[in-house]
This record gives C-alpha cells, structure tokens and sequence, in this order.
C-alpha cells in the first residue's frame, strides 16, 4: 500500500474509482470541482460536466438505476438545482450504489452563502458521512457505495473547504470493479413515482431509518475517545482536527456518520463526561436533535453559529482566553479583481460610463461590484442575471425603466439562462442582456462547457452554439462584439437599451487565463511620466496590472502583468500610456460617467 | 525540529501554491506527517493568497496554522507578509521579497499602502530577512522561479538534506525548467546561509 498526500477532493476522487464507480456527473463550483477533474482522470470511468446539477444529479442517478455505482459532487449550493431528483431519488433508492457528495463553504470564501448541506440528508432522510481529513474522505466514500447498496438509499457524503482543500496522506488500495450481469429488469413500483407507488415508498424510507440508526450505533467510525473526563467534545468534520490541537487532553466522540446520529452512544458518551460540548460548523444540527432527546449538553452558547471554526476560534471560545499575538494594524485589505486582460473589464467600463443598472450573475464577472469599477447591482445565484431583468423592468412598467441590463457568462448560459431568456421573449419584455462569452468556466479554473467544443475528459466533441440558441427563443436583436473594442461596444449597448423588444449582446473573447496557459506573449503598456499628469482616472478601470507612484504622483504599469488590453489607456485624457514606445492616441476618449 | 508550521503567503498568480506543493512533498520525504490547506476559487483572483504547511514528526491535525504558531512566514509581496504576522512566532523568520503590489483598495483611493514594512516587519518578529524583487529576477534569470529561490532560503533554516530538495523540485517543476530552477534553489540556499 503506497502513500501519497492528496487533497480531500482528490481523495474523494480516489475511494470512488477504488469502489469502482462507472459514472460521474458535476457541474463545476469551488470548492468541489477538483473532485471531477481527478475522477476524469481515471480511465475506467466515464466523468462528464453536465450543463447544470440537476442534469449532472439525473445522470448519476440514472446509471445507478441501471445497477452501475455512480457519483454526483456540486458545491452546496449546487444541490440546490439538483434538490428536485435529490428528494425523489430517496424514495426510489438505486441499483448501484449511488454517492452525492456536497461540498460546503462555511465562512464563504467563494460563495454567496454558507448553508449547511447536512441539513439536507435530515430534509430528503439520506445517510450522511462526514470525513474530516482526506484520507477519511477516501475511506468514507468506499463506505458509502456499500451502504448505499446495502440500503438501497443515495448516500450523501459532505465535506467543506477545509476538508476539500487541504492535503494529507491517503493510502492507495486497488480498485474492486463491481460486476453487474444484466441490465436492470422492470420495477414501476420502485422507480416510477406516481402517488401511488410513492406512499409505499415513504413507509419504506422510514423503516430504512430505523435499521440506519442501528448501524450508526455499531459502525467503526462513530468512536469515542476517553481521556480527561471533566470536558469532551462531540464533533464531525474538520472540527476533530481543531480539537485535537486545540484540547489534546479533552475526551472526544468524533462521528463520521451522522444522519441518523448514534443516540446511545452519545448518552453513554454524556454520562461519562463532565461537562460536553459539542463543536459543529454553522447550522446547530447535531445540537439541536441531541437536546432534543433530553441529552444535557452545550453547543451554539459557546461556539460560534456562523462563518469556518478553527482551532483558535474554538479554543478561545472554550477557555475564554485570548492568547498574546502580534497585532498588524493598517494593512489594507486585499480583495480579489478581474485579472489584467480579463474581457469583463471593457464591458464594465462601459457600463459604467453609460450610468446603466446591472443584475449579475454567478461568475467572476461579480467582481465589477467592487470598487473602483462598482457597476454591479444585483446579483443572487446563476441564471438571475437573466430572470430578474424581466421582473425589475416589469416592477416598474414605465419607459423610463429600461436603463437595465443583465449579465451572464457562456457557461451560466448554459447552466440556466436559457429558460430566463424565453420568458422575456414570451412574457413580452424589454431586457438587454450580455451573455459573456469567454469559453471557459473561468471563476473555477478554467473548465469546459457545451460551447468549448471539448469535454472533461478532454475529447473534441458536438459545439453547442450560443447564438442558435439565443435565436431559436426568438430573440431578433442580437449583437456579437470584442469586449475590448469599447467604441463599438459602447455604441451596441446604447443601441439595444433603446430598443423596444429584448436584445442580446454576445461578446466574445476569451478568458485571458486561457492565452496564459497557450504562453501567449503580451507586449504590456508603458506610462510616459512626462505626460502623466497623475489624475488616476485609469486607475477606475480596477487592473491589478497599474500602480501609483506616490513619490512622483504618475501611475506606473507592472510590465510582469500587463497584457496591453488597452482598456485603461483609453480613458487617460492625456495619452500618457504608449505601445513600444509610441503615444496611444484614440479618436473617442471614454470617461468613469457620462457621454 | 519534530513540528515545523511554514506560512506561504502572495498574490493570486505568484506561484504561493506551487511553492507549498514542493514544500509539503519535501516534508514527506523527510520523514513528516504533512498536512497543507489552501484557498481556491473567487480569492484566488489577484487577492490575498496563503497557504499553511505543517510537519511533524508524529501526528497533524489540523490543516491550519493557529494564530502566533508559525515558525516561518515565506512572502512572496510584503504587504502580505505584513499581513500574515498575528500567525508568527515573535521568535519565528520572516524571508520576503520587497515586492510591492497595490491592492485595489489602494488604487481605489480607499486605503494607503503602509510605508516603510520591512522595518516595521523587523520591529515585530526580528529575524526578518527580505530580498530585493528585480534584482533576484535577474540573478535567478527567470521571475517564474522566484518561488524555488524562496524554498532555498528556507532550506537553509532547515534540518532536512538539500538533496531531498532538489529531487522534489526535479519532479515538480516542468521538465525545461529543471535547470533554472534547481540553480535558483542554490541562489536562495546560499543567500539564507549568509
């Protein structure tokens, strides 16, 4: 048995193809993508990026009706759009075994909430495993595929960022291939759901509880461990890890399965312990179903009820004590921005300039709410971009209101802006919507989609055209523009908000991580210091690739990062910024507002 | 040294993980149970990036380092270095490029870029030692392998044989780059010794 040092992802990965999984389906979000792109890896498994995880979720599902072990993975709020299948799928249960694996975000570094997925396998009555290194991750999954056929149940797996996005050693075991004879015969009882197959079902779902609950009192990886008996904690997850450092001496029950919980174990656990509390990640989950059993315990008095735990925050949530640290003061924060020669930034320009209102959508173009570009507006979860348009135009049915455009990228397209789009155009609306083609699912590092023309597992394949699409919902005004040509794009924008049916503009140019990986080679921008007169404006365009000198008062261009996109050097009022030397000189100058 | 906890900071783009990568392999072949996290996604962008390394002899837990626990800050911009200081040992090192790169909150007009950070960094862990970006560029002829030099400044704080650097580096680094980068290694190796 061989050692390598894999990240929980990887690892997940990993115990899936050694359980021999035939299938994988995901759409991409941080923090799970990495899961897919590992299990793509492996030959004997067919890994896909479906358009969205509702399609991903009824991919999976469907191979595990055919008897063939399959995994679904998404961020958490990527089960969201797969909840549908989720709920249904419970009742049905599978043929092979079926692992649904969340990836949580607790303190959201790159989300738009933190809702704790647990709370699904209690909403849908799933099991629920909960690894908290990646070694545990890979063991885990193994279990779930068992436990998943054993039961007849999809099996939902949760990890979080930490757990996700950490390293540690895994050992490597070989794959067990799972042989399936024949396909599936017939069972409507079982796997079509109209009401009357349903109810039975239901019953079945609880009497599976309760033979659940027994293996989560005898299963090895609900164990306790007994040392100082005046405090224990009980944990899941990544909170173990914080434990053991932050209390070496305390007794612990740390429980990998937790839905149903392990109610004797825990009493027994109780009995023993002084004083216990118990140490979970946001939502009171385990807490709450404890208490709920008459079980004396602490939890959300002491720990925090929101944002990621860590071993400090624990620690000093126990003890009260604030251990002595070196202070840093006035270190201004650091927020992430579009990279430099990233196309977003020209369309942010310019709508800026035009002073329009902009609904967002799920991307790294949610970046141009920050200052300096701050041109964004709204923005809930992907596909908005497209479907509010429609409801704020129509909250206020007035002329004056059709200063709104929205925004989504290839991918979010795909994902579910498409049905957004056919209600504008059949519930008679007004939208401007920018559909940014970059093609690449850029926020998560660069992944394809049905335009790319490629698939995970790196096949050319079918291309999947935006603009037949955007046509065939019977959209007539449709744009097509580089997103770095700002005259022309300002000149389409302001025709198309006039207009009196919906448009779309596609700008098409792709994401400039993308000409990293090909090694293009940039020729960046110069600053003649003897024209620069120091006013900033350029500075509005947020590139990560311009400083100010403070010394002399000029901006300066980082020659390592800038791409010579030329978006910034339109607005100066000086044509300080120069090309190999010669002036940048245009014949329409562009401002941060108005014409 | 039976536990060494090495903080990795940068920018979004700097090579702060492919650093951390080679670091933790290094550790592993040292003999160390080795635990690393790291932050992916939306504050990868030209944000703050870091990356926790731990090794110990027996057992990591946890993936992260708990605040005043670092017994290295490896920075690859100084404002981050800066930044990451509350995760130090006041007896723990510092080694940072004096690299400066203005956060778009500076740039925005909303915030100043602190001045004068390398003594402000000595002023709070003493064993601080930074080197001049542009000119380890050109020593190290390629500004991709400035994380590698980094390492081997490292190094040479370390009880761990420079051969098992170099044999990591080999197998991480891409095949055309072996070359520059294992003599990088040696630039910062040599630097750190002095």
């Amino acid at each position: 048995m061989s050692k390598k040092l894999l990240s929980g992802n990887e690892a997940i990965a990993r115990g899936a193809w050694e359980a021999g999984v035939k299938i994988a389906a995901a759409y991409p979000g941080t923090p799970s993508t990495e899961i897919l792109e590992t299990i793509a890896k492996y030959g004997e498994v067919y890994a896909e990026w479906a358009p969205n995880e509702k399609v991903a979720y009824e991919v999976a599902v469907g191979a595990a009706f055919a008897g063939k072990r399959s995994i679904y993975a998404s961020k958490h709020v990527g089960l969201n759009v797969a909840a549908d299948p989720f709920f249904t799928s419970s009742y049905t249960g599978i043929e092979g075994g079926f692992v649904v694996v969340t990836a949580d975000d607790p303190g959201m570094h790159s989300s738009q909430n933190e809702q704790d997925n647990r709370n699904y396998a209690r909403f849908a009555k799933v099991p629920l495993f909960e690894p908290s290194d990646s070694e545990e991750a890979r063991i885990f999954t193994k279990m779930a595929f068992e436990m998943s056929e054993k039961y007849d149940t999809p099996v939902l797996l949760r990890v979080t960022t930490r757990v996700s996005h950490s390293k540690g050693l895994v050992n490597f075991e070989d794959r067990v291939e799972k042989v399936v004879e024949n396909f599936p015969e017939r069972k409507e009882t079982k796997y079509v759901t109209i009401p009357a197959h349903a109810k039975p079902l239901r019953i079945r779902i609880e009497k599976r509880f309760k033979d659940l609950r027994e293996f989560s009192e005898n299963i090895e990886i609900n164990f306790e461990e007994i040392n100082d008996k005046r405090l224990g904690f009980i944990v899941s997850g990544i909170s173990y890890q914080y434990i053991k450092d932050a209390f070496p001496e305390a007794s612990v029950l740390k429980l990998g399965f937790t839905n149903p919980l392990p109610m004797t174990k825990i009493k027994n656990f109780v009995d023993k312990i002084e004083k216990v509390i118990i140490v979970e990640e946001t939502d009171p989950i385990m807490e709450t179903e404890i208490k709920a059993n008459g079980i004396n315990v602490h939890g959300k008095d002491i720990i925090p009820n929101m944002f990621e735990l860590n071993t400090d925050i624990i620690y000093e949530s126990v003890t009260g004590n604030k251990p002595q640290i070196i202070e840093v003061k006035e270190a201004p924060v650091r927020p992430p921005a579009l990279c430099p020669g990233c196309p977003h930034r020209g369309v942010f320009t310019i709508l800026r300039e035009l002073g329009l209102r902009v609904v967002g959508d799920i991307g790294c173009y949610t970046l141009g709410v920050l200052p300096p570009l701050s041109a964004l507006d709204w923005q809930v979860c992907m596909g908005a971009g497209i479907s509010m348009v429609h409801g704020l135009e129509k909250a206020w049915d007035d002329e004056n209101y059709n200063n709104i455009v929205g925004m989504v990228g290839d991918s979010t397209f795909f994902h579910s802006g498409i049905t957004g789009l056919i209600d504008i155009v059949y519930n008679k609306g007004l939208g401007t919507i920018f559909i940014l083609d970059n093609s690449t699912t850029a926020m998560t590092g660069t992944q394809d989609n049905p335009g790319t023309g490629k698939t995970l597992k790196g096949e050319i394949t079918n291309h999947v055209s935006i603009r037949k699409i955007v046509e065939a919902a019977g959209v007539k005004d449709i744009y097509e523009v580089n997103p770095h040509d700002l005259d022309k794009l300002k000149k389409v924008v302001s025709e198309a908000v006039n207009k009196k049916e919906p448009s779309v503009i596609i700008t098409k140019s792709p994401c400039v991580l993308l000409r990293y990986k090909a090694k293009e080679k940039f020729t960046p921008l110069t600053v003649n210091p003897e024209k620069c007169i120091g006013c900033k404006i350029c500075l509005s365009v947020a590139c990560p690739a311009l400083g100010f000198d403070i010394t002399n008062k000029k901006v300066f261009v980082h020659p390592e990062l800038c791409t010579g996109c030329e978006v910034c050097s339109r607005l100066c009022p000086t044509s300080a910024f120069e090309l190999n030397g010669e002036p940048l000189v245009y014949e329409n100058k562009h401002k941060i507002r108005g014409n | 040294m039976n536990k060494i906890e090495i903080l990795v900071v940068g920018v979004g783009g700097q090579g702060v993980i492919t650093a951390s990568e080679i670091l933790s392999e290094v550790g592993i072949l040292a003999g160390y149970d080795v635990k690393k996290s790291e932050i992916h996604g939306m504050s990868q962008r030209g944000g703050s990036v870091s990356s926790d390394v731990r090794f110990d002899k027996e057992k990591v837990y946890s993936p992260t380092i708990r605040k005043g626990h670092a017994d290295f800050i490896l920075g690859f911009e100084i404002l981050e270095s800066f930044r990451a200081l509350p995760f130090a040992k006041n007896t723990g090192v510092v080694i940072s490029s004096d690299y400066k790169l203005d956060p778009m909150t500076v740039s925005a007009g909303a915030a100043k870029y602190p001045e004068a950070l390398q003594d402000k960094i000595k002023a709070l862990v003493p064993n601080s030692y930074f080197f001049n970006n542009a000119d380890t560029i050109k020593l190290v002829k390629n500004p991709r392998a400035l994380n590698v030099f980094i390492l081997g400044a490292l190094a040479s704080f370390l009880p761990i044989e420079v051969d098992i650097w170099k044999k990591v580096i080999e197998r991480k680094v891409p095949q055309k780059t072996v070359e520059i980068n294992l003599s990088a290694f040696d630039e910062g190796y040599k630097i750190g010794k002095k």
